[in-house]
């Protein structure tokens, strides 16, 4: 068990190494999150002035963009760093070390953790600065939202490496795209009723739709949801599922097909 | 933990190995045992099926059918209890470019789980002269470096069966040379098992006493140096590999 963290840990340091190299890399983990938040900041402060539904919930549509970066920010924390292995040909060197592939799929966790921390920490605090509006006035649902939100995101960045891991980097593209595919069915600017009623169904299949109506009850009419918080809850337990089967089936058939080591650039 | 009855004496064991993809037969039914303590090579040409026999010793790779074991440890289905006493190096596989010498190496320090880390890296960085490469980025290195670093990686945690594809390749004869120096070595001091896949005859006259002659997946030819010359009535093991590949009927 603790031979099992010491790995988790060394492949942690060995990606804040990588994100202290560079401060290009550091500074872009914020650079995406607080251009969203600035125009969606702008969009909602115009739309304040000419919507009466939009000037009763002040900010709800940076919360919606924040929060939604939290996912997409999820996503990408986990691909990213696993697609710097496939860059540098570093697979074949891992896996003839003790590392089991769900050590590095846990530490790919916790550095998009940290990596969405970092993007969307900033963003939220400039947030603060431009438009006086804190995200953390939500309160402890705040930290339910973000959890669930990162769980998602964690889930489909699996399932993007199993991908990559079984195709190469020609499914690469996927990383940045995948997300967006979840966009129009989360209902982060609107409300899931406005989909046509088949569309619901679909939407109320994905953790994030739940997260985003959750916060609409809680900034409009104040309520925390358990309902939203608790479908959130379960659906995330079958998409981490499936992600991690999706990543061991991957490994293993990388293993039978011989691709740790031809992958690469 | 599953272990033969020769468990002691041998440190490679392979039994009835076969590796396919499709309908292309890239390891054929090998079979062959190494004595621990010994340096043996895997000679061939490219195709022969050196690299994937190495890719499957170390579990990168699974057999379609057949037996691994190493250190007594089956490799199929316990490769973990084995892993951490072995270990690799390869021109085919890289170190992350961004960061640094011993950035590196520390990292894969921690990986191997190394009780006394700092003391070891000190140790690596001496014995390869690589204190003045210590804070430079690894994708900055020149071939030479890069492979004194890899070789460093590979040795980090005192392997007792070490696993080696073209060690040598693409440096100097110099550089070449030294790394061959290192190696026996290492070898001499720790009594570790060395199996490295090669088409460098010199190389292979040089370090190895056990040399096995793979084509098309088998092994067609197996024995010390000084045999096979015999064997084929040749001054040099490159006549030999030349007769070896040049014969179809093997």
């Amino acid at each position: 068990m603790f031979a099992s963290f010491q790995r988790v840990a060394a492949l942690v340091v060995r990606y804040l190494y990588l994100m202290r190299s560079s401060w290009p890399r550091l500074l872009e983990l914020a650079y995406w999150p607080t251009v969203q938040m600035i125009l969606w900041g702008l969009i909602n402060q115009f739309l304040a002035g000419h919507s009466d539904w939009v000037a009763q919930t002040g900010g709800l549509l940076i919360g919606a963009v924040l929060l939604w970066d939290v996912l997409f920010r999820a996503q990408l924390g986990v691909s990213l760093p696993f697609f710097e292995e496939m860059y540098s040909r570093n697979l074949g060197n891992l896996f003839v070390t003790p590392l089991r592939p769900f050590e590095l799929a846990l530490a790919l966790l916790l550095i998009s953790l940290l990596r969405t921390a970092i993007g969307v920490g900033a963003a939220a605090g400039l947030a603060i600065l431009l438009y006086r509006y804190s995200i953390f006035d939500m309160g402890l649902p705040l930290i339910a939202f973000f959890a669930l939100l990162m769980i998602m995101g964690w889930s489909i960045g699996l399932m993007v490496v199993a991908l990559v891991m079984r195709w190469g980097l020609g499914a690469e593209g996927l990383a940045w795209a995948i997300i967006f595919a979840f966009a129009p069915l989360s209902g982060i600017y609107y409300p899931i009723s406005v989909l046509p009623r088949w569309l619901q169904g679909v939407a109320l299949s994905m953790p994030s739709a739940h997260v985003f109506e959750g916060m609409r009850a809680l900034v409009r009419e104040h309520y925390f949801s358990m309902h939203h918080f608790w479908s959130a809850v379960a659906l995330n337990l079958v998409y981490l599922a499936v992600g991690f089967a999706l990543f061991l089936w991957a490994h293993r058939v990388a293993r039978k097909k011989g691709l740790l080591l031809q992958m690469g650039e | 933990m599953p272990s033969s009855p020769s468990a002691d004496a041998t440190a490679i064991e392979v039994r009835d190995l076969h590796k396919s993809y499709k309908k292309v037969k890239a390891v054929d039914g090998i079979s062959f045992a190494v004595p621990r303590g010994v340096t043996c090579a895997l000679l061939g040409g490219n195709g022969a099926g050196k690299t994937t026999t190495l890719s499957m010793l170390l579990g990168l790779l699974l057999p379609t059918s057949g037996h691994i074991r190493i250190l007594g440890i089956d490799m199929v289905t316990h490769r973990y209890a084995a892993l951490p006493r072995m270990n690799f190096t390869s021109p085919y596989v890289d170190l992350p470019h961004r960061l640094t010498v011993g950035q590196n190496l520390d990292v894969y320090a921690r990986l191997y789980g190394l009780r006394y880390r700092k003391r070891r890296l000190q140790q690596v960085a001496e014995i390869f002269e690589l204190d003045d490469l210590w804070k430079r980025k690894y994708g900055s290195l020149s071939a030479g470096q890069k492979t004194r670093v890899s070789l460093a990686k590979s040795l980090l945690n005192e392997p007792e069966v070490l696993l080696m594809d073209e060690p040598t390749a693409s440096l100097d004869p110099a550089s070449a040379e030294r790394v061959r120096d290192w190696l026996s070595e290492y070898q001499r001091n720790t009594g570790a098992t060395v199996l490295l896949a090669s088409h460098n005859m010199l190389e292979v006259e040089r370090l190895c006493s056990d040399v096995m002659m793979m084509k098309q997946g088998h092994i067609v030819d197996r024995g010390a140096p000084s045999e096979l010359l015999q064997r084929y009535g040749r001054t040099t093991l490159e006549q030999v590999f030349i007769d070896i590949a040049k014969d179809e009927a093997l």
